[in-house]
């Protein structure tokens, strides 16, 4: 029984990662139909923004996360601003290049600044997040208590963001028609780069927590958690926000018992599977709902 | 990227083969380096071309080889198997080499052996240790192709038998690297011999390369009753592996190979987290034999830092190599072959070894015990 209940812990908190990722895949696709490949290497660049400010600058875990936050919503409204917006009228797969062309520019352009040698936080930072209670043989971290309230925390409002707020409304409308929205005087472009912006600082958030949390960070830390967010995000209906919260958790949880009961080998096939009978079943994933197209 | 670079290095080459026959000026000896400089692998080639660099310095240094200098004409594969193909013929046929030293691993050093049989040009590697690497499907050894570093089965083998005898544990758990040959060859051997000498597999668990979360693995196994872990993988995630079960209270000895040799090993998993673990490795910093001594110093002054067994092996392998080719007949590609093939007791910071019928050496390893994240205690270990 301890060890369930471990397990369902190990899950969460690996769930939540994938969820945190995957809310900035599904965002940005609702609004441009974009995936962003780049977006798994803003994770990464948040987690080396939080190492050098931990590491030289000697702040806190808060501070650093925040700077990480602040430089990698700049850095995603940049990348909009340089990769995407000159080709916000060609067709979707020269689009989609971009994105992967941006993807590896980051990685290796970090790699050659920061070598590709994997990095570690400071010992005593590390220590002090890797406290935690212990229940009889249950172990419960504060950085895993801290990783699942982040994400959940973030998802609330960013839920309150798109439904409640006037710039929401916005990027609900651009979703549905970028042109009607136009029409209605909505500013595309501003909708557009606020929605990367969002993104990007829970990318850089995620960064810095996965980072203390394994403690430990390279240039292509992004591409393994960032191609299970993705699938998180497809799993739960790419461009719904909740979808992509309970693709997550979903993920997470499977890759945990499917590993935790002796299968480890197995796992990845395990999750690949599943994902292909929802689709099968389910076309545009769990919460999505199929949409006929317009002839 | 890749293809870009291929591109590139194409032009290079037709450029190169453009301005043939220029000739080889005769006062110097040109060896290859063809290493993993940029990429995944990089710390192992970067720590082995210091050692290399630092060899032939003190080679140079000495008079050189019978009054000729030694010239090193060094690239980057960016840890590319095609790649380090590519330049491998590059240095064969543009540069004129004697020898290729390099790749570091096993994969790539092996995607370069079949053009050292047909220039009839040696390559050596100092740190390709997958088994089977140098004899082909037929049991013949590939002649031009050399190495002074034991196999994976050599490793796994030698654990096993150090767990058995000397730690006196019976019930194993592995966690292997399943995405690389290395981690399955060095499961395969452990198993074996501990199977063998009476020890019980208890689990055998499995991730890929890059993973950062064991916790569910770890949590599965916590249950069962087992009293030693082996992990065959590299630093990264052995690293994270060992923090990640101290975590949990799982304080049984965690064995491993030279793939945690590394300073990171003890950033990613903690100093409190590195107790009682045991690796094989190639050389250790503890020794007191002169050789390693004197080699730790040079090495410091030279780098400002303390060499890992890359680098070890890096240093043995361009002496290794500049002995084979003092003692040829000639300065051809089959005359050092000739010669490499018949080193006897050449003795290396890595220990002194022999070239075997199969071109592997013939040395002891080293097995290395951790306490509080520092290098305790080591044991000489052969099989």
């Amino acid at each position: 029984m301890d060890q369930f209940i471990q397990q369902i812990i190990n899950g969460i908190s690996l769930g939540s990662i994938y969820a945190l990722i995957a809310l900035g895949y599904t965002m940005v696709y609702g609004i441009i139909k974009l995936i962003n490949f780049a977006h798994c290497d803003v994770y990464m660049l948040g987690a080396y923004i939080g190492y050098y400010c931990m590491t030289f600058l000697h702040l806190g875990v808060v501070p650093s996360l925040l700077i990480a936050m602040i430089l990698c919503t700049l850095l995603g409204v940049l990348i909009e601003k340089i990769a995407y917006k000159p080709l916000r009228n060609a067709t979707r797969i020269a689009v989609l290049i971009t994105a992967i062309g941006v993807s590896l520019f980051l990685e290796y352009g970090t790699m050659y600044f920061v070598s590709p040698q994997v990095r570690t936080f400071p010992p005593h930072i590390v220590k002090s997040m890797s406290a935690g209670i212990k229940l009889g043989n249950i172990n419960l971290t504060f950085m895993q208590l801290m990783i699942v309230s982040v994400t959940v925390l973030l998802m609330v409002l960013l839920q309150l963001t798109v439904k409640r707020t006037r710039i929401g409304k916005a990027m609900r409308a651009v979703s549905l028609d970028v042109d009607a929205a136009e029409l209605m005087g909505i500013n595309v472009d501003t909708t557009i780069s606020f929605t990367f912006a969002l993104g990007s600082a829970l990318a850089g958030a995620a960064g810095v927590l996965v980072g203390l949390y394994y403690n430990s960070i390279n240039p292509l830390m992004g591409l393994l958690p960032g191609l299970k967010a993705f699938v998180a995000a497809v799993f739960g209906g790419i461009g719904i926000i909740p979808g992509a919260m309970i693709g997550g958790y979903f993920i997470g949880m499977v890759e945990t018992f499917v590993a935790g009961y002796g299968y480890s080998m197995y796992r990845d096939a395990v999750v690949f599977a599943i994902l292909i009978l929802i689709l099968i079943v389910k076309p545009a994933g769990l919460l999505g709902r199929n949409v006929r197209e317009k002839v | 990227m890749k293809r870009f670079s291929l591109v590139l290095a194409l032009v290079f080459a037709a450029i190169a083969l453009a301005s043939c026959g220029s000739g080889s000026d005769s006062d110097v000896i040109k060896i290859g380096v063809n290493y993993e400089l940029s990429g995944q692998t990089a710390t192992y080639g970067q720590s082995s071309v210091y050692g290399i660099e630092l060899a032939i310095d003190e080679i140079n240094e000495a008079g050189g080889i019978n009054g000729k200098k030694i010239k090193l004409v060094k690239y980057d594969n960016e840890s590319k198997p095609d790649l380090a193909l590519s330049l491998t013929t590059r240095l064969m046929t543009q540069d004129k080499v004697v020898a290729v030293l390099g790749p570091a691993t096993s994969g790539a050093f092996g995607s370069t052996i079949p053009l050292a049989m047909q220039y009839k040009i040696p390559v050596a590697s100092g740190s390709a240790t997958a088994d089977g690497l140098l004899v082909d499907d037929n049991g013949n050894v590939k002649e031009y192709a050399f190495r002074i570093c034991f196999n994976d089965s050599y490793q796994g083998k030698a654990m096993a038998n150090f767990a058995i005898n000397n730690l006196k544990k019976t019930k194993a758990v592995i966690i292997k690297d399943n995405s690389s040959d290395y981690g399955k060859g060095l499961a395969e051997s452990f198993k074996q011999t501990f199977e063998e000498k009476g020890g019980t597999i208890v689990a055998e668990e499995a991730y890929v390369k890059n993973e950062v979360d064991f916790n569910a693995i770890l949590t599965g196994i916590k249950g069962k009753d087992f009293d030693v872990i082996f992990i065959p993988g590299y630093y990264n995630e052995a690293g994270l592996i060992i923090k990640q079960a101290r975590a949990m209270d799982i304080d049984v000895p965690i064995l491993g190979a030279d793939g945690f040799d590394s300073p990171e090993l003890v950033n990613l998993a903690g100093e409190d987290a590195l107790n009682d673990v045991y690796f094989s490795n190639h050389y250790s910093p503890l020794d007191e034999s002169s050789v390693v001594v004197d080699f730790i110093e040079s090495f410091k002054k030279k780098y400002n830092k303390e060499p890992d067994a890359f680098s070890a092996l890096g240093y043995d392998l361009a002496y290794f190599v500049a002995d084979g080719i003092k003692r040829a007949e000639s300065l051809t590609g089959e005359a050092v072959k000739d010669a490499l093939e018949a080193t006897k007791d050449f003795e290396g910071v890595t220990g002194s070894f022999s070239i075997d019928e199969n071109h592997d050496p013939v040395k002891a390893l080293i097995i290395i015990e951790l306490q509080n994240g520092k290098q305790v205690s080591t044991i000489r270990a052969g099989n």
